[in-house]
């Protein structure tokens, strides 16, 4: 299978501190991974290096065999990446119509306005409402429609869960779940672990900047000793 | 219920809204156009200062209020179209709407040369260079003989429009500074409704988020800055066609900050706010400062300190908190 995401020997950080400390992590097309490791091991980082948000000190980050390490974010996300950041952050001040609006490209072929309106119709029902008017969930199925509509071939889905509570993140495993069949790889970046396991193929787990393992969710999920070791848990 | 049928329900709260703003528009306008039948000469005078500053409120609202980027600049676009315009006036044409384009020619140039490195920049460093940016225009003005340095550009004729005969009386000034005045302000309210314009406020609310969609922020930026820029000259060009003299008084710093007073005092990012706010600007410093014995500043810098405190979000908030009570009630 074609990874959309090749990430090799990649160093970032912040004001000369270093936080990826050669990362190398490949996605195959249409692929769940998740990203798992402590606080502070550089998962946040590591989203913001691959786009663009960060600028790296070296390494590659290659988007579906395009070299995009060092670009502009502008670029990384016209060449089909999104992010639905930590902590849902939509455009408090706009409604819903316009947050979803502002993503909308014209001439969409997959993700339509419609078609995000149907696959959630709550935000369908609340489209004149202000952003800061929402709840934690429907933030963030608005910032997940909102990548959607990017059209992307990678999502970036840094801590989807956070902040929800747990019929809300089963609402948003479900609606995650439901774009598996849509040809869409991703990266996510959790703390829960059962919605982890859920959601992706493959886990990988960072320590100190770098990715200590890599493996088929249902391995790491049987062995506990090593789900202990790695994360503390299990 | 589909989907479909939830969002046409929803948005059938959104025709009754907006007929009623359409209602109080017109009746607004009906107002303003009729003020000449019934008001004499000095009030008249009084109001059309106050629509062709209102203009220039209007591009430091599109600025401010809507992309969020607090200028100080504005002043330097609305000398530049008033220089132009009367330039124009003595040595070219009487026509007011020839005058008119020439303004909003010379703010959009001015802005586009000196926008690209204010939009680089951001908060109190934007706010800086456009200061600069503004003073720099307005030594330009004060010391160059071309434009009568400090004496200023007088002995521009009256204004005329289409061939006819020169607009003497202030009614019909104030009718043509109305209609223009109008003209831009629909044209200023139909780019924040765009898609551009939820670019802006996108720009405004978080910038990397922006960039996250794909968008390039700086381009949209400096794209709102010469427009406003040329929404500022044509204000100038107004202000000119009314008082027929241009000072380097009229773009310096306290005109720029009167503008920045009357978004606050108003509501950034309202359009409509920040136009109230120009007229109670220029009342309390114009008209009410000699009843309280040229303490007009004074007057100006009390509002300015109560509605900080006591509308944080100006006049247009108030309404807005009104209007959301009242839904809310209802």
């Amino acid at each position: 299978m074609t990874d959309v995401l090749t990430v090799a020997d990649l160093r970032a950080g912040y004001a000369g501190s270093t936080v990826l400390d050669g990362v190398d992590l490949s996605v195959p097309a249409g692929s769940f991974v998740a990203l798992l490791g402590r606080n502070g091991a550089g998962k946040t980082t590591f989203m913001h290096t691959v786009m663009g948000l960060v600028k790296p000190y070296s390494g590659s980050v290659l988007v579906a065999g395009r070299e995009l390490a060092g670009a502009a974010t502008h670029t990384v996300a016209r060449s089909g990446v999104a992010i639905v950041p930590q902590g849902r952050r939509v455009f408090a001040p706009l409604t819903v119509a316009e947050n979803l609006g502002l993503a909308a490209r014209r001439g969409a072929r997959t993700w339509t306005l419609e078609r995000v309106y149907e696959l959630m119709p709550r935000l369908a029902e609340r489209r004149g409402h202000r952003g800061d008017q929402l709840s934690g969930g429907e933030q963030q199925m608005l910032a997940i429609g909102r990548a959607l509509l990017r059209e992307p071939r990678l999502l970036l889905l840094d801590e989807p869960s956070d902040g929800l509570a747990p019929a809300v993140v089963d609402q948003v495993a479900e609606l995650l779940e439901g774009l598996r069949g849509e040809g869409i790889a991703a990266v996510l970046v959790e703390q829960d672990l059962h919605l982890a396991f859920r959601l992706a193929d493959e886990v990988a787990v960072m320590q100190k900047g770098r990715i200590v393992h890599r493996g088929p969710t249902a391995d790491f999920r049987a062995d506990r000793t090593r789900a202990h070791a790695l994360l503390g848990v299990g | 219920m589909s989907a479909a049928e939830r969002t046409q329900a929803v948005d059938g709260i959104r025709p009754r809204r907006t007929a009623g703003k359409a209602v109080v528009a017109v009746a607004v306008l009906l107002l303003l156009a009729a003020a000449p039948l019934v008001l004499g000469a000095y009030p008249v005078s009084t109001m059309t200062r106050i629509l062709a500053f209102a203009v220039l409120v209007l591009s430091v609202d599109l600025l401010t209020g809507v992309t969020g980027l607090p200028t100080l600049g504005q002043a330097a676009y609305f000398g530049a179209g008033a220089y132009t315009a009367a330039l124009v006036g003595i040595h070219l044409t009487s026509d007011a709407s020839v005058q008119l384009l020439a303004g909003l020619v010379a703010g959009l140039v001015t802005a586009a040369l000196t926008g690209w490195v204010a939009v680089r920049a951001r908060g109190v460093v934007f706010l800086m260079l456009t200061l600069a940016i503004g003073e720099s225009v307005h030594q330009v003005a004060d010391t160059w003989s071309v434009v009568g340095a400090s004496n200023g550009l007088a002995g521009m004729p009256p204004i005329t429009l289409f061939g006819g005969p020169p607009l003497l009386a202030a009614g019909f000034v104030y009718w043509w500074v109305l209609a223009a005045a109008v003209v831009v302000f629909a044209a200023v309210a139909l780019v924040v409704r765009s898609p551009y314009g939820r670019t802006l406020r996108g720009i405004r609310d978080n910038e990397a988020r922006m960039r996250a969609l794909g968008y390039r922020p700086a381009l949209a930026r400096y794209g709102v800055f010469c427009l406003a820029g040329a929404v500022a000259g044509t204000g100038g060009a107004l202000w000119a066609a009314h008082a027929r003299f241009v000072s380097p008084g009229d773009l310096g710093f306290e005109v720029a900050a009167l503008a920045l007073l009357s978004v606050v005092i108003g509501g950034a990012g309202s359009l409509w706010g920040p136009c109230l706010g120009a007229a109670l600007v220029l009342l309390v410093r114009d008209n009410l400062s000699a009843a309280v014995g040229g303490h007009g500043p004074l007057v100006l810098g009390l509002v300015f300190v109560a509605v900080v405190f006591l509308l944080p979000r100006g006049v247009a908030g108030l309404a807005a908190g009104i209007r959301r009570r009242k839904e809310g009630l209802s």
